[in-house]
Order: structure tokens, then sequence, then C-alpha cells
């Protein structure tokens, strides 16, 4: 050391020649396992610029000679699970539904597959529990606007109510009131005459209501009021109402119709996650059997007036 | 040690430490932000990112007026979680339009890359009245009023020009018949002509969003601009990113 600073009389330690009233500092080295793990951070850095991407350059940054990358680390994370579910999901994936059904434990892997992924993706709307809200049919129940088999709710779920895409499930009811279809007064008597469907009202004479109704609304929700699944009308002579079965909402579903959507999950969710929430869904309380003639109009077993859920 | 001793000097004149601190910040400086200049260094090209329609703007600035950046992200992390809530993790290229970008930091709600096409329409206006109707644990305050209020398009081709500016291709057609096209979008096929906004902005949906045909409400613009967002790429294997039945 050129410098000639005063070395401490106690210590024989250089000091560093600063003072301050009277206070000198010992110029002590850095200690030395500190010094060495230091320098093999060092080190360890130079190992790192040539393994990992680090150094930015102009055409982009250098890619390291392990070629790691983020997406390579998602995939690998991702492949770990796949692994996991493998034993299940190899059979799963290649299982109808039926199969599904008929084997237990593909059954109990898809209730548990699905109850997860309905917190997830459904329960925003339908409720976590499936009982829905107004606007958002409740799943627990028999009542089926579009069909309750497997296979219905398979479709529903993967291409949705008058969602995007050409295959989603689409009807229209008519805005009969803001279209000028019926006239005020004529809304006013197929309201009342629908009270009368679910029994809400008494049965009176609503002629007026009655034929207004078969002309317009018939061709969908049937003539005897009990919907069409083909057109997704719902059954209006339960007591099982979507958007609401007081008077006034009746009538604004007359004057304005609804258009409910359920978003297509095909592409946001892949097959096996929709087959395991059709499975959950089946199994919620209203799952229908699949029927062994095609498209049943309005389902025969359907119960008047205020039946909620029954288990298969 | 003669390399210690002129570092001693260096330590020892206030001026020449400023000095070579600055020329070390420098270096820094330019290694670290120089690459970013190049966006092709930083943004792997994907088709069908497109510039935001003008109602879509107009709700991407409601977004950030409300402030809904504060408890939403908008990045999807190349993360196993994160990817199987939310689907593909976000690119680069699919924010490459978004001036200020919307990433954010932190997620009191749920991050919204991949909210478009989730939910209805109709959900998201109840959701937006009153987000306890639908969600009965959420703490998000309610935006009823924006259905009340009427979009403001007095400057949009204006803001259209700005976003040119920092390299949105915005063409000239596109700002001339902004004001036209945001009305169209919000309009619907039934009752407005959207051949024109559908040619210039590919994939663009047009229909009431907020379920009030009277009105063009700010409603109609923020929800136009939430059922967009991470729909522009078509990721069609979905199968891909995710792992089965989570």
């Amino acid at each position: 050391m050129s410098d000639k600073n005063e070395i401490d009389k106690v210590s024989g330690v250089e000091t560093t020649g600063h003072e301050w009233d009277g206070l000198k500092e010992l110029n002590n080295p850095a200690p030395r396992w500190w010094l060495w793990v230091f320098f093999v951070t060092v080190i360890w850095s130079v190992g790192y610029w040539i393994l990992f991407p680090s150094w930015p350059t102009i055409g982009g940054a250098t890619q390291g000679l392990w070629g790691w990358t983020s997406h390579k680390k998602l995939a690998a994370d991702q492949g770990e699970i796949a692994e996991m579910q493998r034993i299940n999901l190899g059979k799963f994936s290649n299982a109808s539904l039926q199969d599904i059904m008929n084997d237990p434990e593909l059954y109990a892997f898809a209730v548990a597959g699905g109850k997860a992924a309905f917190k997830d993706n459904c329960a925003t709307c339908h409720g976590s529990g499936g009982a829905g809200s107004k606007g958002y049919p409740n799943l627990n129940d028999d009542d089926w606007l579009w069909g309750g088999t497997l296979d219905d709710i398979f479709y529903t779920i993967k291409h949705g109510i008058r969602s995007v895409g050409d295959d989603s499930r689409f009807s229209l009811m008519t805005a009969f009131g803001k279209d000028g279809v019926l006239k005020p007064d004529e809304i006013e008597a197929v309201t009342d005459y629908v009270l009368t469907l679910s029994g809400t009202t008494p049965k009176d004479s609503h002629v007026q209501g009655q034929q207004i109704f078969q002309q317009n609304c018939a061709s969908c929700h049937g003539a005897d009021g009990k919907g069409m699944r083909d057109t997704g009308a719902p059954n209006l002579t339960d007591k099982i109402w979507l958007y609401g079965g007081d008077r006034q909402t009746i009538r604004q579903t007359v004057t304005y119709a609804r258009k409910g959507v359920m978003p297509a999950w095909k592409g946001r969710l892949d097959e096996n996650t929709i087959k395991a929430l059709t499975v959950y869904v089946h199994q919620l309380g209203g799952g229908e059997e699949d029927k062994p003639a095609q498209a049943p109009k309005a389902d025969p077993q359907q119960e008047p007036a205020g039946h909620v859920g029954a288990d298969e | 040690m003669s390399m210690l001793e002129k570092h001693k000097k260096l330590e020892r004149n206030v001026l020449l430490l400023l000095a070579f601190s600055i020329l070390v910040v420098l270096i820094g400086g330019l290694v670290e932000i120089v690459p970013l200049f190049r966006t092709s260094t930083v943004i792997e090209p994907v088709k069908g990112v497109r510039p935001y329609t003008p109602l879509e703007l107009t709700g991407f600035n409601i977004y950030i007026r409300e402030g809904c950046y504060v408890c939403h992200s908008q990045q999807i992390r190349p993360l196993r979680d994160e990817v199987a809530r939310y689907g593909h993790y976000s690119l680069a290229a699919e924010s490459m339009y978004d001036h200020p970008f919307q990433w954010g930091s932190k997620r009191t709600g749920p991050d919204l890359a991949r909210v478009g096409g989730k939910y209805s329409d109709d959900w998201h206006v109840a959701h937006m009245k009153n987000p306890r109707q639908v969600v009965p644990e959420s703490i998000m305050p309610s935006y009823s009023f924006l259905s009340e209020r009427g979009i403001d398009l007095n400057h949009i081709d204006s803001a259209m020009k700005s976003l040119r500016v920092t390299g949105v291709p915005y063409t000239d057609e596109m700002i001339e018949n902004a004001e036209k096209d945001a009305l169209n979008q919000a309009t619907g096929e039934e009752r407005g002509n959207t051949d024109g906004l559908y040619a210039r902005y590919s994939g663009a949906a047009a229909r009431d969003f907020d379920g009030n045909p009277n009105m063009i409400s700010e409603m109609d613009a923020l929800i136009a601009y939430l059922q967009v967002l991470g729909t522009m790429v078509d990721f069609k294997a979905a199968e891909n990113v995710e792992g089965g039945p989570q």
C-alpha cells in the first residue's frame, strides 16, 4: 500500500486515514468467505450467459445453449399433469359419453373434472351449484330448453346457444310488441292466457288470448304450450320460468322477446373437458336417458306445474 | 495492485466518479433498451391481430378512464395454472396496438386478456350494473351509469390519428368512416349497414351490445371492447394448451 496511513496500535490494522472527532476507521479487508461467494457468483453468471437466453442484441436476445424458453417450460409443466392424467385420460378421450356413464372409474373422473371446470367457467352464469338465476337456466331440474340427454348437453356446451359459429343452437323469438306484430291489448290478452297455462291464474275464458296464442306462439311453444326442444322454446305450462312468471315479466317477454346467449366453449375448452362437463351437468339432477326415437318434440314425462328436480 | 490504486483515484474525485458512473449507466441502458427499438425482435408475428374498431377503441378508452386496469390485468403468463384457468398465454402481438398496454401487474379481479366470448352480452350488462347479481362474492363496483351515457365520438378520429403516429395501422379510410363505423357496429346488421365495417375490420362483431336499441351507450362500447379481447388470434388447438379436464 503506497498510502502511508496510520497503523492502529491495538489491532495492528491500517486505518482509512479519515478522522471524525478523534474516531478512526480500521481498513479491514472484506471477509474471505464473502469474497469467495462473490467470485463464485461472477463465474456462475458466465455459465448462465452461455446456457440461458441473456444478452440482448440488435437481432434479438442470445438463445443460450440449452434453448430454454418459458414456453418450453410451460409445455414441460403441462406434460407433467398430462402424465398424471394419462391413466384415466387415455381411456377417457376414446370413450363415448355412454361408455363413461357405464364405467364407474371414468364416471368418477368425469364428475370430478367436470365439477372443477364448472366452477371455473360455468358458475358465473349458472351459479356454483348450477341453480341458475334470471336468464340463466337452472341445471338441477329436469326442465330443459334444448334437451337434457348426454348428447344434447354436449352439443349445447360445445356450440353454445345463439353464439358465434354456424353450429350454434339458434332460434329467435319474435318481439311481438316492438316489431308491431301484436297490439298492446292483444299482448295483454295473450299474457293473460299464458298465465293460465301454468295455473298461475284460474282458467277463465281467454278466447282472444288463446286464439292469439295459437296463431302466433304455438308454432314454437306448441299448441298445448309445452314448448319445443328443436327451437329451444320453453315449456309454458310448468311453473319454471327463465325470466320470471309474473304478469309484468311475461308482458315484457312477449313485447321485446328474449334471446339469451350461451357462449360456445369449443376452442376455449378441449373436448375432454367438455365431455367431463357434460357428465357433471347430466348428473346434477335432471339428466335424461337417451331416447330410442329421435328428438322428441316435448318431453312426454314432463310433469306439469312446479315439479323440480328428479334424480335418474 | 495498481488497478486498485487507480480505482482509488476515481473514488476520491467527485467529477471523475460522476463521469464514470454516467458511462456505466449509459452502457447498461443501451444494452437493455436499444434492442427493443426494433419491434421485430420482441414481437413474434401472428395472424389475425387488427386495430380496434372505433367502437372498441371507445370502449378501450372507457376501460382506461374508469381505471379497470387497477384491478384487472390483461396478460396471461406462460405458467401452468394461468393457462389452465384463462386459456392460451398472451402473445406480445396481441397487445401491440394497445396504447397504453393493459398488461397490469396486479389482479384484484380476474385477468381479462381472453374474456372475449366467455360471457354473453346480457351477462356483461347485468354484471356491470350489479356485479353481485351474477357473482355473489364479487367486490367490483357498479358501473350502471355507463348504460345511461351516450358515447362521445367527437374526437374518435383524432384518437385514431394519434394512434397512427404510434404505429397502429389505421388507414385514411378507417379514420374518415370512424363515426359511421362506430354507430353501425353498435346498431348491428339488422338495422345498420355493416358492410364497410366488416371490410375494414376483419372479424368485427356488430350488434346491439347493451340490449338497448334506443341508445348507443358507453356500455355498448365497453362490452364491444371486452368481447373482442383475446379473440383476434385463432388458437385452434386449445387441446395443445390445456392438459385435459382441470
